[in-house]
């Protein structure tokens, strides 16, 4: 098989309030024989909050980051729900609209670049079911995660808008009932929990101006996946790992019980199924005590 | 000649009954029906009302997806009933469906529900135009169709509340006006006759009932059966409110400009630095967090940030390509 190879866009908490999960990404993509190439150009793609500020410099932001993707002639891969939503929305907006694409590509050309639409956009949960495929990764496990219930926590920007999301992958994924996540936790030799919360909001993008309904939702996730028996939770969404992982205090206030769960990157989840060490998957970074392995 | 042929399934329905008047809760019933490719889930709401009980009750008028009153959820979906083919609901969910009245909590009688705070939140954006119309005008008043494209099919909400009771917000949050009032809002800020535009965008700015607490999660733009797309007249309210003028400081208007002054620094964001920028002194509440997560390693200061390769070009394209001001 041809060696697979993809450029990737870290987003920006890969490089500060997540590193494990940069680790992890690079320890599997090891394992699986994906080379990675970092896009070290980028900046933020403006998280949705840029957006509600300034819609034409948040495209040109991102048609920059698409553009290098394209200057290496790769698929871009995001390891953030959120730089996947905004990335992908700009190649739908830009490559839907022609006189949008030519002001943005206006603003690019003072630098330089050009933003030609040729790279596809794909969130690595995606990437890697679309081009290695679920059987091949359960044939690649050498620690399955048998002992295990484990909560998928999806986040919305990897499922919703539906539309937009299944232009980037092959397997179609249902908002109301998504499979992908449930799927490599079985592949990894886990046993899925289903859960009420599972598809559902995380609250983290209202965590400065609205902590009460940002700590209920998250809360409530967090209860579901103990009510569900989870021993653990698993997401592709660094935005909900920071959400559900690091203040499980005023999650417990919010919503009137104890809840407090491991909470893994779906990267690490994969990466103990693989083999990887613990020091590779940077489990020291968690807030909540990785103390099952 | 339609040559498509009508197949039939075994489906078994769990069907949420609940009287107000006479029940102390909720409880659900089964119906086990043999559905057809060519019913809608209102069709199936009718047979459990004639072919079952009679006392089985639900909102239903139009049923060519127009007046509104038949959304209910479908395994907890937001469904316009006389629009959604069972064979759809069975392809995603399988032969095993619960139905439910969009809210629980409000219900009143099997998938009827009490819909006053929609229509409070409604009321509560003037949903109508406001515009200082000569009894006697000399011409038309004309409207472009470019000006008339700028509503982006806002005008074609049929107010069955899908959207608004499938919001997460709206269920922890009394006060947040909801993705429909929003979506409703917009149709009238958008439309070049209307003269209450500042005064309408003032209350959407207000904290707890208004924009800023959208969290972002695209519910209602799936849950629309008319794809009025609701957050994406959110985001749009959100840019009049700092082209207007109208956005104040306040811990979400500097967040989202925040990350501009930290892509122009940095190329990306300065974590610590935002929340400082947003909060301002009240980011002493954060420090307890913050301490903790120092030691895990998950907060770098401000001069151990990579800054992104080539950021003089984003630089250039921040001061060129701006459009907005704070």
């Amino acid at each position: 098989m041809k060696k697979l190879k993809y450029a990737l866009f870290t987003g920006c908490t890969a490089k500060q309030s997540t590193p494990e999960q940069m680790m992890s990404t690079l320890a599997v993509a090891d394992k699986l024989g994906i080379e990675l190439v970092e896009l070290t150009e980028a900046s933020c793609c403006g998280a949705s909050h840029l957006q509600d500020y300034d819609d034409f410099l948040s495209l040109v932001l991102n048609a920059r980051n698409i553009a290098y993707a394209e200057k290496h002639g790769l698929t871009m891969v995001t390891i953030c729900n959120t730089c996947q939503l905004n990335t992908a929305m700009t190649k739908h907006r830009l490559d839907n609209n022609a006189e949008l694409k030519a002001r943005v590509n206006e603003k690019l050309g003072e630098v330089g670049l050009e933003y030609k639409g040729t790279s596809n956009i794909i969130h690595f949960l995606y990437a890697i079911i679309d081009d290695i495929g679920l059987d091949k990764i359960k044939e690649m496990v050498v620690k399955p995660l048998s002992q295990f219930n484990i909560a998928p926590f999806y986040g919305c920007h990897n499922i919703r808008p539906s539309e937009l999301q299944n232009e980037t992958h092959k397997t179609p994924e249902n908002p109301y009932n998504p499979r992908s996540l449930d799927d490599l936790i079985i592949a990894c030799g886990g046993m899925n929990v289903d859960y009420e919360e599972k598809n559902k909001c995380c609250g983290f993008h209202v965590e400065l101006q609205a902590p009460h309904t940002s700590a209920v939702l998250a809360g409530k996730a967090v209860a579901g996946a103990m009510d569900g028996n989870a021993d653990w939770m698993v997401t592709p969404c660094p935005l909900c790992h920071l959400k559900l992982d690091t203040q499980t205090n005023h999650l417990s206030e919010a919503v009137g019980r104890e809840v407090a769960l491991p909470v893994l990157h779906m990267q690490q989840m994969l990466g103990l199924a693989l083999g990887c060490t613990n020091e590779q998957l940077g489990f020291k970074h968690h807030i909540e005590k990785v103390n099952f392995v | 000649m339609s040559t498509h042929k009508i197949t039939t399934q075994k489906v078994n329905f769990k069907v949420f009954r609940f009287n107000a008047d006479e029940d102390y809760l909720p409880y659900y019933e089964d119906y086990n029906m043999e559905v057809t490719s060519e019913e809608v889930v209102l069709d199936v709401l009718n047979r459990i009302k004639w072919d079952h009980d009679g006392s089985f009750s639900y909102r239903r008028s139009c049923r060519h997806g127009i007046c509104g009153a038949c959304a209910i959820k479908v395994n907890g979906r937001s469904t316009l009933a006389c629009k959604e083919r069972m064979n759809d609901m069975i392809d995603l969910f399988g032969p095993e469906l619960t139905l439910e009245p969009l809210s629980i909590k409000r219900a009143v009688k099997d998938m009827i529900i009490d819909k006053g705070d929609f229509w409070e939140k409604h009321e509560a954006i003037h949903p109508y135009l406001i515009s200082d119309v000569q009894e006697h005008p000399e011409h038309e008043h004309l409207v472009t169709p470019e000006e008339a494209e700028e509503l982006l099919e806002a005008d074609l909400c049929i107010q069955c509340g899908a959207c608004h009771y499938a919001c997460p917000v709206v269920e922890i949050n009394d006060d947040f006006f909801g993705p429909a009032a929003f979506a409703k809002a917009y149709r009238f800020e958008a439309d070049v006759r209307d003269e209450a535009r500042n005064e309408r965008l003032q209350e959407l700015h207000e904290e707890k009932q208004g924009l800023w607490d959208c969290v972002k999660c695209f519910e209602c733009a799936e849950a629309c059966p008319k794809d009025v797309n609701p957050i994406d007249k959110i985001t749009k309210l959100h840019q009049m409110l700092f082209k207007e003028g109208i956005a104040t400081s306040n811990v979400a208007t500097r967040h989202a400009v925040a990350f501009k002054h930290s892509i122009a620094k940095f190329g990306v964001l300065d974590e610590g630095g935002m929340v400082l920028y947003s909060e301002r002194l009240a980011i002493v509440k954060h420090v307890p967090l913050a301490l903790k997560m120092f030691v895990k390693g998950k907060i770098v200061p401000p001069w151990k940030i990579v800054k992104s390769k080539n950021l003089d070009e984003i630089q250039k394209l921040v001061k060129s390509s701006s459009t907005a001001k704070f």
